[in-house]
């Protein structure tokens, strides 16, 4: 066709040895039209990113390369390109956003001069003619005072405006097609909103088509007019936006559709609420935790970092209650209190009435079985030496379990967060991510807790595979009658779990209460701005109409 | 398991390497049976060039050289070995209390680490062997006192990271104490770059004994290497075999170390290698 910017024709790239496919990806031919938004999506190992490098040859030779296929732009074959033209194109003409712009900004010169760079190389403008340019492009992103920004190191700016960067960086040369591998995933919500608008603005005034990767439907909702959804390396699926998100017709793609955390708040169970006069399993009373910067021996003030800044909250006996909030607000840091990974400075914690906050980790011993917590990465959070069953059985072995009676328990556990029983005397490195996660919540429950904290306990992990996992969450709370506190960045997610969500922001509690209420009418400006920034809500609100 | 010993012995330099340690060890082991007569006694005239009636001639007392070789492997890697677990047991505790409790202990810890790091190590190993009188032990014990600072570091480093890692704050919530945490779910975890750190110094060890040996500062009723080469030092010219031999066993052996301990490091980070 007359108007595609790239065609990708049969593209093959080979993994190394050791990795669990011979192909990253596998025969995928794909058209990039002018002015258009394709959204690429998949899950995890689906190879889009892999195939998003293998356009500006970034992959990491030898061990992972072309093996077959073209990739046409403007008539020529980059796969076929000698080096020195294949920069020319990189960077001029095709463009790259990466998923984490601290890692793509050099830490040690101005952002200012990291733009300046890209047009030193590739163009011949004089340095006043450059330094404009850049102001130009700052502003075009939407930077506050680009003429002092221009002057900032990456670490003086947030996320997101260490994400604009990266934009103006691309934009720079007005090229033809941007790249943009998952740009927003590191980002908070609030901040994602405003990149994707942003992106949407600047694609339709500059006219550049995009090629986006992500692995959220939300996200596609929000932006793309095409999308191409990919798995094991094959595309499965391509088409307009509106046909492949209220019309799929690949069984993968309807899966992947129907995982997506619903928008529907969750009402309370009948019998879940607690009688007013019954005292609350936990309650937290004006907890503070302010964290002191170890500055070096030399240094004199010692920096002040105010995590928690007293927080009350209360959990009934059988309820769930989501701590919603963004990177930083000091969620987690409540939770590591709560479950005494830390102290808090200030206020009480009471289990069952009795204060455990001041307590010591030997003090606290006794208190353990019924605090159990749940990790958020799969990965980090269990001993990649240990045989699953003995992961599991820990916590029952150091309370006294004898050690039979705890690994047959534990077989037990597997079987009933859905693992088959064999898996016991298997090493975590043996298991995806989910089932990691399965390992990781069988565990909690091995020391049969009254109260389980998960910390993001879905959010390391794909799409289809959360929506299993936080099934099985609720399934085992109604079962073993738990009480959950689950801490979370996403209100997708805690409205699908929870019927009560207390929203955080800056170590503060700003609103509390019933999620259906909360959803129908928040108060507080920040929930406001929490919930329109969901991506996807009015597709997900036409999806939901449908039935 | 089967992959790490594939990956491991699959690389030629460290097969090779591999047999000559095994066939040193081997040597060394059955000292006493291949060379029965004390590696002191005079067997021969002096001088008398390799290849004759004893396979590498005889130094200027008239013992025979080989004889000295196979008690000095003996010596050598008893003494790099165990100076070596001393250094690595030492350097472990140390290391992985710093890194487990951080803080003040962190501080003074590392703090008496870099004193001993600040010392030129070869000067120290010399004036603690001086003042200890010369013998195994104290060699042993210079040794280790010179090498345990950078397995404190490296394992402290580990520690640090780990002790951060998720399953062990799993562990702390499910109640378990800080030993076992250390031991059974830290300390396993920090193996890979101790083993190779290890296995270095035991090369580093043997260069110790034998340059403190050359001196003379060696064990006095212990043949060893080194001092076969102090011994044949002053010849030089006119019995080139009294140096060149125990040299080359010095050198083929620290190598053959060093490079056991790099394709320990490949075959256990199999994919640092590769990017």
């Amino acid at each position: 066709m007359s108007d595609a910017v790239l065609a990708i024709e049969g593209l093959c790239v080979a993994l190394p040895s050791w990795a669990d496919r011979p192909l990253a990806v596998d025969g995928v031919s794909l058209e990039v039209r002018r002015k258009e938004f394709l959204c690429v999506v998949g899950e995890s190992g689906s190879g889009k990113s892999v195939m998003a490098k293998s356009i500006l040859r970034l992959l990491p030779e030898p061990q992972v390369r072309v093996t077959a296929g073209r990739i046409v732009y403007e008539g020529q074959d980059l796969l076929a390109l000698p080096p020195d033209n294949v920069r020319a194109v990189r960077g001029g003409r095709i463009a790259m956003i990466f998923q984490e712009p601290m890692a793509a900004l050099n830490p040690l010169m101005t952002v200012g001069r990291q733009i300046d760079e890209i047009l030193e190389a590739h163009t011949g403008m004089r340095r006043a003619k450059r330094r404009s340019r850049v102001i130009e492009v700052f502003g075009d992103v939407r930077l506050p005072e680009p003429e002092r920004l221009l002057a900032s190191y990456p670490h003086e700016l947030s996320g997101g405006q260490r994400q604009r960067v990266m934009i103006a960086m691309a934009l720079a040369l007005d090229p033809v097609l941007i790249i943009a591998d998952e740009p927003t995933t590191a980002l908070d919500v609030t901040t994602q909103a405003q990149i994707l608008r942003l992106l949407k603005e600047l694609q339709g005034r500059h006219g550049t088509a995009i090629l986006f990767i992500t692995h959220d439907f939300g996200v596609v909702a929000e932006i793309a007019d095409r999308v191409a959804v990919m798995r094991q390396g094959k595309l499965v699926e391509e088409g307009s936006a509106s046909d492949i998100l209220l019309h799929p017709q690949h069984e993968y793609t309807r899966a992947l559709v129907d995982a997506v955390p619903s928008l529907t708040p969750r009402r309370a169970a009948p019998n879940a609420i607690a009688l007013p006069t019954e005292q609350p399993l936990l309650s937290v009373l004006g907890v503070e935790k302010t964290y002191v910067g170890r500055g070096g021996s030399l240094s004199l003030g010692r920096r002040q970092v105010p995590a928690v800044a007293g927080v009350s909250l209360k959990i009934a006996k059988g309820s769930a209650l989501a701590l919603v909030g963004e990177s930083g607000s000091g969620k987690s840091t409540l939770a590591r209190c709560i479950v005494g990974l830390e102290r808090a400075d200030r206020g009480a914690i009471l289990l069952e009435g009795r204060d455990i906050a001041g307590l010591s980790r030997a003090q606290l011993r006794p208190y353990r079985q019924a605090l159990q917590m749940i990790f958020q990465d799969p990965f980090a959070s269990l001993n990649p030496r240990w045989r699953v069953a003995d992961i599991i059985a820990q916590g029952p072995i150091v309370n006294g379990t004898c050690r039979k009676l705890a690994l047959d328990h534990a077989a037990e556990l597997l079987r009933l967060v859905g693992l088959d029983p064999k898996a016991a005397d298997r090493y975590p490195h043996e298991f995806s991510g989910g089932q990691r996660q399965r390992i990781g919540i069988a565990r909690a429950l091995a020391v049969k807790p009254k109260l389980i904290i998960a910390d993001e306990p879905v959010s390391a992990l794909d799409v289809s595979v959360q929506k299993q996992v936080l099934d099985l969450l609720d399934e085992l709370r109604t079962a073993f009658k738990l009480s959950m506190l689950f801490i979370t960045h996403d209100l997708r997610v805690a409205a699908h779990v929870c019927e009560e969500i207390a929203v955080m922001k800056d170590g503060v509690i700003v609103e509390h209460g019933a999620t259906v209420d909360i959803f129908a009418e928040p108060r507080h400006e920040y929930t406001k701005a929490l919930l329109a920034s969901v991506p996807g809500r009015d597709w997900q609100r036409q999806l939901a109409s449908r039935f | 398991m089967q992959n790490f010993w594939q990956r491991f012995l699959g690389n030629p330099r460290v097969a090779l390497s591999m047999l000559w340690l095994a066939f040193i060890v081997a040597v060394a082991a059955a000292a006493p049976l291949l060379a029965p007569t004390s590696p002191f006694a005079i067997v021969s005239k002096p001088f008398s060039p390799p290849f004759g009636d004893f396979l590498f001639g005889t130094d200027s007392l008239g013992r025979s050289l080989l004889a000295g070789l196979i008690h000095g492997a003996r010596t050598s890697l008893l003494i790099a070995i165990i100076a070596t677990i001393a250094a690595v047991a030492f350097g472990t505790l140390i290391g992985a209390i710093a890194g487990f409790y951080g803080g003040l202990i962190d501080d003074v810890l590392m703090r008496v680490s870099e004193f001993f790091q600040t010392i030129p190590a070869f000067i120290f190993a010399i004036v603690l062997v001086a003042i200890l009188a010369p013998s195994a032990e104290s060699i042993v014990i210079a040794i280790a006192t010179v090498s345990w600072p950078p397995i404190a570091r490296v394992v402290r480093g580990e520690v640090l990271t780990i002790r951060s890692r998720e399953f062990v704050q799993a562990a702390i919530v499910a109640g378990q104490r800080d030993m076992p945490i250390l031991l059974g779910q830290v300390l396993p975890n920090a193996l890979s770059p101790l083993i190779v750190t290890g296995s270095l110094l035991v090369a580093n060890a043997i260069l110790i004994e034998s340059s403190l040996s050359f001196l003379g500062l060696g064990a006095p009723d212990l043949m060893s290497w080194g001092f076969q080469i102090g011994a044949g030092r002053p010849f030089l010219r006119d019995a080139w075999w009294l140096v060149t031999v125990p040299g080359v066993a010095i050198l083929v052996t620290v190598l053959a170390i060093n490079l056991i301990g790099e394709g320990l490091n490949d075959a256990l980070n199999p994919r640092l290698r590769d990017q």
